[in-house]
C-alpha cells in the first residue's frame, strides 16, 4: 500500500508551466494587446490594400499571363462567379470532414483517456501511434479507394486517420499533465477515480485537447482535399485538379481561397471554444 | 498534553515511520515519530526542508499510510481520508479553471452534499472575501487565495484543521496578517490544529507547542511548550523570552553545525 505513494511534491507537478502549447500561446490573435486605436485599424487596412492592391498592379503592369497568376480581383471575381457551381463542392468536402473528424476525435479522446490512466499500455500502444501521426493517411487513400471504391467511405476512414492520432497525442499530453497536489486535494474529500477523473484530470487537460481538436481538424481538411484529388469526382480537391487541367486559373485560386478561409474560419472556432472554456491557463 | 494524561488525546502520533520507494532506493522520510496533539491545541511542526514535515501530515491527513506506527484520531487510527480532518495545502491549491464559489463548493460537489450556507457566508466575512465569489484564483492575490483555500478547509467543519506550509510563499506582510487571522479564527471558534512550517518565528506565534524535527530522517527532536497569553501581539513577539525561546529551536535545527564550526557566534 505504501509503495504507491509518491514523494508530496508541489514545485515539480505544477500545471500550466515549463511553456507548454496551449491554444493561446499558438495564437496570432493573442501575440498582441488587440486593435486598440482608429490608427491601428486604418494601418490594418492601409498594409492588406497595398499588399493586394500592389499584387494585383505588378500582375497587370507586367502583363504576367493569367495561367501563372491571375491578378486578385478575377479571384475575388471567380469566386463569386462560379459559386454556384462549386458550392455543392464544398458540401461534400464539408460532409468528409465532419463525419472523418468526429470519427477520429470521438477515438483519439477516448484513447487517449484509457491509455493514460494505464502507463503500461501506453508504452505498448505509443509506437504504434507515432506510425499513424507521422505516415501520411493520403497514401494510403489509393488503397482505401481500391477497397471501398470512389464513394465517401475511403475519404472518411482517411480523415479518420489522420485527425484521429493528432486529437490522441495532444489530449493525452493533457491527461498525463497530474498535479498530485490537486488530485491529493479531491481524494481528501473522499473522490472516486471516475470523480477525479471528471472533475480534476478532464478540466485539467482541457487545453490540451482543444489545441488537439484544432491541429486534428485542420489535418482532417488537408486530407479530405488531398483524398479528393487523388480520384473520385466531386469535392474542392477535385475541382483544384479539374480547374488546372483546364488551365482556369482564376476559378482554380478561387478554391484555394476557399480552403484558406475554411482553415481559417476552424481555427477561429477553436481560438473562441479556448478563450470561452480554457481561458484560465493564460 | 502533560505526561500521565488518561484522556484520549484528539491526535495521537505513535513511532509514525514512512519509506519511499524511488528509483534510486528506499529513502526513509520518517522514522519513529511521536507525539500528541490534544483537543483544540494548536501544534506547529518545525524543521529543516526534506525532513518529512509534509509527509508527517499526509500521513495524519489519511492521505498517504505508514509504513510502519499508527495515526489516530480520538483513538481510531486512521487509514483513509476523513471528514472530520480539514486541509489546508501548500500554496493554496485552488482549481484554477473554477471561480472561488465553485473552488468552495468543490467537496460538497464530491461528498454530494449541500454546504451550510451561512456558515460559508459568515467564513467568507471572516476573511474579508465577501463579494469575491465569482472570481477566479489568477485574479487574487497570494493571500487572498490561500484566505480562499482557509474558507474551503472550514466549510466542511472540520474538528482537525492540517495546514501545510499554507503561508510559505506569501511575502512577510502578508504571512503575518494571515497568521493573525487564523489566531482570530481560532479564538472564535477553537478546533485543532496542526500546522507544518519552516518558520519559527511563525511557529511560535501561533502555537500552544512546537515539535521540532531533525534533518531527514524525520524524528522528534524537541517538542516546546509556548506558554505566552493570546491574542499574541507583536510586543510579545519582541520579548526576551520570545527570542530565547526562538533561538533554542534554532540551534535544535542547525545547532549543531553551528556550534561546531563557529562556537563563539553560536554562544552569542
Amino acid at each position: 500500500m505504501s509503495q504507491s505513494d509518491a514523494i508530496p511534491e508541489f514545485s515539480k507537478s505544477r500545471s500550466g508551466e515549463g511553456g507548454e502549447v496551449s491554444l493561446t500561446n499558438l495564437s496570432a490573435f493573442s501575440s498582441g494587446t488587440g486593435i486598440r486605436s482608429g490608427a491601428e485599424f486604418l494601418a490594418i487596412i492601409a498594409v492588406a490594400v497595398a499588399i493586394i492592391g500592389g499584387t494585383e498592379l505588378a500582375l497587370r503592369l507586367f502583363e504576367v499571363p493569367q495561367y501563372i497568376m491571375p491578378p486578385p480581383s478575377e479571384i475575388v471575381w471567380a469566386l463569386f462567379d462560379e459559386f454556384p457551381l462549386i458550392a455543392p463542392h464544398l458540401g461534400y468536402t464539408l460532409i468528409e470532414l465532419f463525419s472523418g473528424f468526429t470519427i477520429g476525435a470521438v477515438v483519439g479522446l477516448v484513447l487517449a483517456a484509457v491509455i493514460t490512466q494505464f502507463p503500461f499500455a501506453e508504452k505498448i500502444i505509443a509506437p504504434y501511434i507515432l506510425i499513424l501521426v507521422t505516415t501520411p493517411m493520403l497514401a494510403l487513400v489509393p488503397l482505401l479507394i481500391l477497397r471501398f471504391g470512389f464513394g465517401y467511405t475511403p475519404r472518411i476512414i482517411a480523415v479518420a486517420l489522420a485527425a484521429g492520432p493528432m486529437v490522441m497525442i495532444n489530449a493525452a499530453t493533457g491527461f498525463r499533465r497530474v498535479d498530485s497536489a490537486k488530485i491529493a486535494l479531491a481524494r481528501s474529500y473522499g473522490a472516486s477515480t471516475l470523480q477525479i477523473f471528471w472533475k480534476i484530470r478532464a478540466p485539467m487537460a482541457l487545453p490540451m485537447i482543444l489545441v488537439g481538436l484544432m491541429i486534428g481538424a485542420i489535418f482532417g481538411l488537408l486530407t479530405a482535399v488531398g483524398a479528393e484529388m487523388v480520384g473520385g469526382g466531386f469535392g474542392l480537391g477535385n475541382r483544384l485538379t479539374s480547374y488546372s487541367s483546364m488551365i482556369q486559373m482564376p476559378q482554380f485560386f478561387a478554391v484555394v481561397l476557399m480552403l484558406s478561409i475554411l482553415g481559417i474560419l476552424i481555427y477561429v472556432l477553436f481560438f473562441f471554444i479556448g478563450k470561452k472554456w480554457a481561458s484560465w491557463e493564460a | 498534553m502533560t505526561a500521565g494524561d488518561t484522556t484520549t488525546p484528539k491526535l495521537r502520533v505513535q513511532a509514525a515511520s514512512k519509506v519511499y520507494q524511488t528509483a534510486s532506493g528506499n529513502l526513509l522520510a520518517i522514522d519513529g515519530c511521536s507525539f500528541d496533539v490534544a483537543a483544540n491545541e494548536i501544534v506547529s511542526i518545525v524543521g529543516p526542508s526534506g525532513c518529512g514535515k509534509t509527509t508527517l501530515l499526509w500521513s495524519m491527513s489519511g492521505l498517504h499510510s505508514l509504513s510502519s506506527g499508527v495515526i489516530a484520531l480520538d483513538g481510531k487510527p486512521i487509514t483513509g481520508p476523513h471528514p472530520d480532518i480539514g486541509i489546508v495545502f501548500q500554496e493554496a491549491n485552488l482549481l484554477p479553471w473554477r471561480n472561488l464559489d465553485a473552488n468552495i463548493n468543490f467537496p460538497f460537489e464530491i461528498k454530494g452534499t449541500q454546504p451550510d450556507k451561512q456558515w460559508v457566508k459568515h467564513l467568507l466575512h471572516r476573511v474579508g472575501l465577501d463579494g469575491f465569489g465569482g472570481k477566479f484564483p489568477r485574479e487574487l492575490s497570494g493571500g487572498m487565495q490561500q484566505r480562499a483555500a482557509i474558507v474551503r478547509a472550514l466549510s466542511l467543519k472540520p474538528s482537525v484543521l492540517l495546514m501545510d506550509e499554507p503561508f510559505g510563499a506569501l511575502d512577510s506582510f502578508t504571512r503575518d496578517e494571515m497568521n493573525r487571522l487564523v489566531e482570530e479564527i481560532w479564538l472564535d471558534a477553537p478546533t485543532t490544529i496542526v500546522f507544518i512550517t519552516h518558520s519559527i518565528e511563525e511557529a511560535i506565534f501561533l502555537s500552544d507547542r512546537v515539535v521540532v524535527l531533525s534533518p531527514r530522517p524525520g524524528r522528534v527532536a524537541k517538542i516546546y511548550d509556548v506558554p505566552f497569553p493570546r491574542p499574541r501581539s507583536f510586543e510579545i513577539m519582541a520579548t526576551k523570552e520570545v527570542f530565547d525561546l526562538t533561538n533554542a529551536i534554532k540551534l535544535d535545527i542547525v545547532g549543531d553545525r553551528i556550534a561546531k564550526s563557529r562556537p563563539a557566534e553560536a554562544v552569542q
